[in-house]
């Protein structure tokens, strides 16, 4: 069962009714539909429409961990303010699946709009007298426009799914989407051999509509406009984006073991690569092996890596945690490799389908013994392409494991944005010498910091040069690789391994700050928080609040963050784990006194992160703080129970 | 002209190189003295010179164990990797797919195999990953001090005549290896160097996943006198199964064996292994269920079989069916790795 989605816009204090304000181009929709019911190609023609108006929109698809049967619900966004983010208080409810419909209802705001299967058992309408509800004949529509075929057995299978496309018909009429936007995204969604399917998909949709305009009223409110301003834009999924990173990042070996939400990830990336680094003569430059664990996919990655290949392997928590001793050996070994994590929920089975960022500081720490791993945090689709390849160069120029944390949210929504820009630096080698070069030195000793950057030389099998060789191990050595127990080799060892992180800082993703002036508080967020934080920094603007905004990009966190936290009285960090784990990491690294200013803000339902999920604590939290300096004239923290938490548990 | 003893001439694809005999060598052992693992080591040193393997395209990878330390005492010129326990298959394919020109002399032992490691064994078998895989098999842990491992013996004693005993049966490696797809499944002494050597040579010119289980007994923890991998005992019931010698494809070695009684078959480089029988004459060493049923038979007889199990020199390996480029991935250009620009305008234009 969802949670409940409802929760108080402070943009609309004293109205709260939803309609009391009908607006243009601020509309959200939710679809509750069954899982396997061929529901996702409506969505996406409801989103794609709308997208042809050129209006900044979003589309999520909150589902189950279930192949067929169980309930799954998809979230469209349009804002002409360009807010993408999930939005807890959907205004249009489409209910399919009789099963969730009674509880969907429940929590919309009054004077929400809901439509429902007309044949359901049960009369929504009687659930609630503030929403409006229109009972919908779908499949009766369903069937005049796509007539019983006798001769074909999967008649009521191919009925079941074009079903669906009546409620595109329906609430394209409702809410102004253009029917012609709406012809051109099935005709998209049902290419080629699939014309015929989309021609009776079309008929479905257009029966909706003339259904809709003849039995709904004209002057519903949640209307959307045509605004072209996201001409150009693509939409598309993080998975899908990382995986065009894998190919313009030059990966030549990808391995992976299936697990939701990364799964895709690597599937789009084969695909990439198949069809763009195939040779003229059939020959790939590239290998993709789907090992039998994520043990495995990791180790293949880490021997890629030390044989000279671009090797990168992507997971979620679970794999990441049977990766652990590889990464711990790859970090001490100094072995370049790539290790995506699409963050999912929980432990095990967990939430398997919903967004979390519960392994980012673990990503940090991963491995044995004194390691620090870096990890690179996208915030939008078009990082997700960027730090991918800058992954992959990272890896070479380090000589040590990288990760790119994304979570589900990101990783398999779709996501608005501007084309990827192709990259600029040609690929990184790093240090690597060839025989010409060992002939040239005439010594080589492969954990020898030459250059004082705590990053050292290495080789290649297949160097034909005497002095080529080494012996790589997780065990103690000295410079020369061999193995070392002495202490004075271990330390020096960790120091420079030290030195290599310090270093690396400056080469990450600098954070991005932004700066309301007089503001007073400051905000920290990464990953797919985003978004909301965009939205949510408005929505505390029209509450008098002004802020600081702070996106950190990457792990270690640059010293930046220490001049960012030390302009504001309050910062809050907005992360979506029960624990703040950026923030307690935070308040551990930053200069002096500073980790004082720090207060944590959590999302961990599994739902997407709302603006509202960051700026009802928030409000909670300044309310007390005013309140306490008023009292006291002080400059004390709010009390404990003022703490702020998630409203929406 | 004398001869140079310390010369090894060495053949890689396209070319020919002299190396010294030092380019074969490693560092001394720091195992127990009479250790099996050195005499493998030893015998596999004369095996790499005596088929020209070239040190500067052969890897070395370990897991860990007593085994797994071994590759350090052999062919210095040879980059070598001492990976996790059980872990050794997985980083071998990635490295011999990041560089499909070289050789991958994967150094194992029976913990690091049948127990911590028997999922990656298997999985190395069934996709025929061009491997020389050796376990080094002594029936204990010889690391942590002698705890069983799969292939101890059932009934076998721990550390002593009188210690505690084994009461679940062992796996038998080269049934394992067969039933997951392994084309070459051997199984020699490391004391029998008469036939190790010739079964390495034949592993080395294999080409697709080759693996050798060679009893070697563990001086330390399990060679006492009822153990099936002490020395004494693997001595005395030691039954060859084939007389085996390694002919290389050269002209004046190609001579006719006698019909009838030996096998000949065709190794991935065009060398050929020939085999005669002795005791078993009715082991025919490319037939797959066969051999299965050989060891199944042999094993519930407590016999103690060594030599060639099976053959396939047909089934093509994985870094085959990778259908990679010729060139290295590992040597691949800007221009082989980032497609051009106007790729992304047309992947972003579709999307």
């Amino acid at each position: 069962m969802p949670t409940v989605l409802y929760s108080v816009r402070p943009r609309s204090a004293g109205a709260d009714n939803v309609s009391s304000h009908p607006p243009v181009n601020d509309l959200a929709i939710r679809v509750g539909t069954v899982n396997g019911s061929g529901s996702q190609s409506a969505n996406l023609v409801l989103l794609r429409a709308i997208n042809g108006m050129g209006i900044p929109c979003s589309g999520k698809n909150v589902f189950p961990s279930n192949i067929e049967g169980l309930p799954t619900w998809f979230h469209i966004r349009a804002s002409g303010r360009g807010y993408v983010a999930h939005r807890l208080d959907t205004p249009v409810l489409v209910c399919m699946n009789e099963q969730t419909a009674a509880d969907d209802v429940r929590q919309l705001r009054p004077g929400s709009l809901c439509f429902f299967r007309s044949d359901f058992k049960e009369d929504l309408a009687k659930l609630r007298d503030d929403i409006t509800f229109f009972p919908v004949p779908f499949a009766p529509l369903a069937e005049e426009a796509f007539p019983p075929v006798p001769t074909d057995k999967g008649y009521r299978d191919k009925l079941r799914k074009v079903v669906n496309m009546v409620y595109v018909g329906v609430v394209a009429t409702a809410c102004g989407i253009e029917m012609e936007e709406v012809r051109t995204a099935i005709r998209r969604e049902f290419p080629g051999r699939k014309a015929k399917a989309a021609e009776i998909n079309i008929l479905a949709a257009e029966a909706g509509a003339a259904w809709a305009a003849a039995n709904l009223p004209m002057d519903l409110p949640f209307k959307v406009e045509r605004l072209d301003v996201t001409t150009g834009q693509v939409l598309i999924e993080g998975n899908k984006a990382a995986a065009l990173g894998v190919l313009f990042g030059g990966a030549s070996v990808l391995t992976w073991y299936p697990i939701t939400p990364s799964s895709s990830l690597a599937e789009y990336a084969e695909g990439y690569l198949k069809a763009h680094r195939t040779l003229p003569d059939g020959k790939r430059t590239f290998s993709v092996i789907q090992a039998e664990d994520e043990l495995a996919a990791v180790g293949m990655a880490v021997g890629a890596g030390w044989a000279g290949a671009r090797s990168i392997t992507a997971t979620s928590g679970p794999g990441i945690s049977l990766m652990t001793e590889f990464v711990g050996l790859a970090y001490f070994a100094e072995i370049p490799v790539v290790i995506v994590d699409v963050q999912r929920m929980g432990p095990s089975t967990g939430l398997p389908t919903r967004t979390n960022q519960g392994d980012v500081v673990k990503l940090h720490y991963l491995g044995h013994g004194d390691c620090r791993q870096i990890v690179l945090i996208p915030g939008s689709v078009a990082e997700c392409f960027a730090f991918t390849i800058e992954a992959l160069d990272l890896a070479q120029d380090l000589q040590t494991p990288i990760f790119v944390a994304t979570d589900l949210d990101l990783g398999m929504n779709l996501w608005l944005s501007e084309p990827f820009a192709y990259p600029e630096k040609p690929l990184s080698r790093g240090k690597v010498l060839d025989a010409k070069a060992l002939d040239e030195l005439g010594q080589f000793e492969r954990y020898r910091d030459v250059d004082g950057d705590g990053v050292c030389y290495r080789t290649l099998p297949g160097t034909e040069h005497p002095l080529a060789a080494y012996f790589t191990r997780g065990t103690g050595h000295n410079e020369k690789s061999g193995y070392s127990e002495r202490p004075e080799d271990w330390k020096r060892n960790l120091d420079r391994l030290a030195l290599k992180l310090n270093g690396a800082r400056a080469k990450l993703p600098a954070p991005v700050a932004e700066h309301d002036v007089g503001a007073k508080i400051g905000l920290i967020a990464y990953g797919s928080t985003h978004p909301a934080m965009t939205e949510a920094r408005d929505l505390l603007r029209e509450c008098g609040i002004l802020s600081g905004y702070c996106r950190l990009r990457a792990l270690p966190v640059s010293e930046e963050v220490s001049a960012f936290v030390g302009k504001y009285e309050r910062v809050y960090v907005v992360e979506q784990n029960r624990d703040g784990q950026v923030c307690s990491l935070l308040r551990s690294s930053l200069e002096g006194t500073l980790d004082d200013r720090l207060i944590s803000v959590t999302h961990y339902n599994g739902t997407p992160i709302a603006a509202e999920n960051i700026t009802n604590p928030i409000l909670n939290w300044e309310r007390t703080f005013s309140e306490h300096t008023t009292l006291t004239n002080g400059t004390g923290l709010p009390g404990e129970s003022a703490r702020g938490g998630d409203s929406s548990e | 002209m004398a001869r140079d003893d310390t010369a090894v001439l060495v053949e890689s694809p396209g070319r020919t190189t002299s190396l010294p005999t030092l380019a074969f060598q490693g560092l001394p052992s720091t195992l127990c003295k009479g250790c099996g693992h050195n005499s493998i080591t030893s015998a596999l040193i004369d095996a790499c010179k005596s088929v020209g393997l070239d040190p500067y395209y052969t890897i070395k990878i370990s897991g860990i164990g007593c085994s797994s330390k071994t590759p350090a005492y052999f062919l210095q010129y040879s980059h070598g990797f001492n990976a996790l326990h059980g872990r050794m298959p997985s980083v071998a394919t990635g490295a011999l797919v990041a560089n499909r020109t070289l050789t991958c002399i994967g150094v194992s032992g029976d913990g690091d195999t049948a127990n911590i490691g028997l999922g990656q064994f298997k999985h190395a078998c069934r996709r025929n990953v061009p491997v020389v895989y050796l376990i080094e098999n002594n029936g204990c842990y010889g690391l942590t001090k002698g705890q069983f491992s799969a292939t101890s013996d059932l009934h076998a004693h721990l550390r002593r005549e009188a210690g505690e005993e084994n009461v679940i049966p062992p796996f038998d490696l080269c049934l394992e290896a067969i039933a997951a797809g392994a084309t070459y499944v051997a199984r020699s002494f490391a004391g029998d160097r008469k036939q190790l050597l010739p079964l390495l040579k034949g592993a080395l010119r294999h080409g697709g996943t080759a693996v050798l289980d060679i009893i070697s007994p563990c001086v330390t923890f399990n060679d006492f006198s009822s153990s099936t991998k002490s020395w004494d005992w693997a001595k005395a019931h030691e039954e060859p199964i084939q007389e085996i010698g390694f002919v290389r494809q050269l002209p004046e070695i190609e001579v006719e064996q006698e019909a009838g009684t030996t096998t000949r078959v065709r190794l991935h480089d065009g060398s050929w292994i020939t085999l005669r029988a002795l005791s078993h004459s009715e082991h025919e060493v490319t037939n797959r269920a066969g051999a299965m049923r050989f060891l199944v038979e042999s094993q519930e007889r407590g016999e103690f079989l060594t030599g060639l199990m099976y053959v396939n020199p047909d089934r093509p390996d994985f870094v085959g069916l990778q259908e990679m480029c010729e060139t290295p991935l590992s040597q691949l250009s800007d221009g082989d790795l980032r497609p051009q620009p106007d790729v992304l305008r047309e992947i972003m234009a579709g999307i």
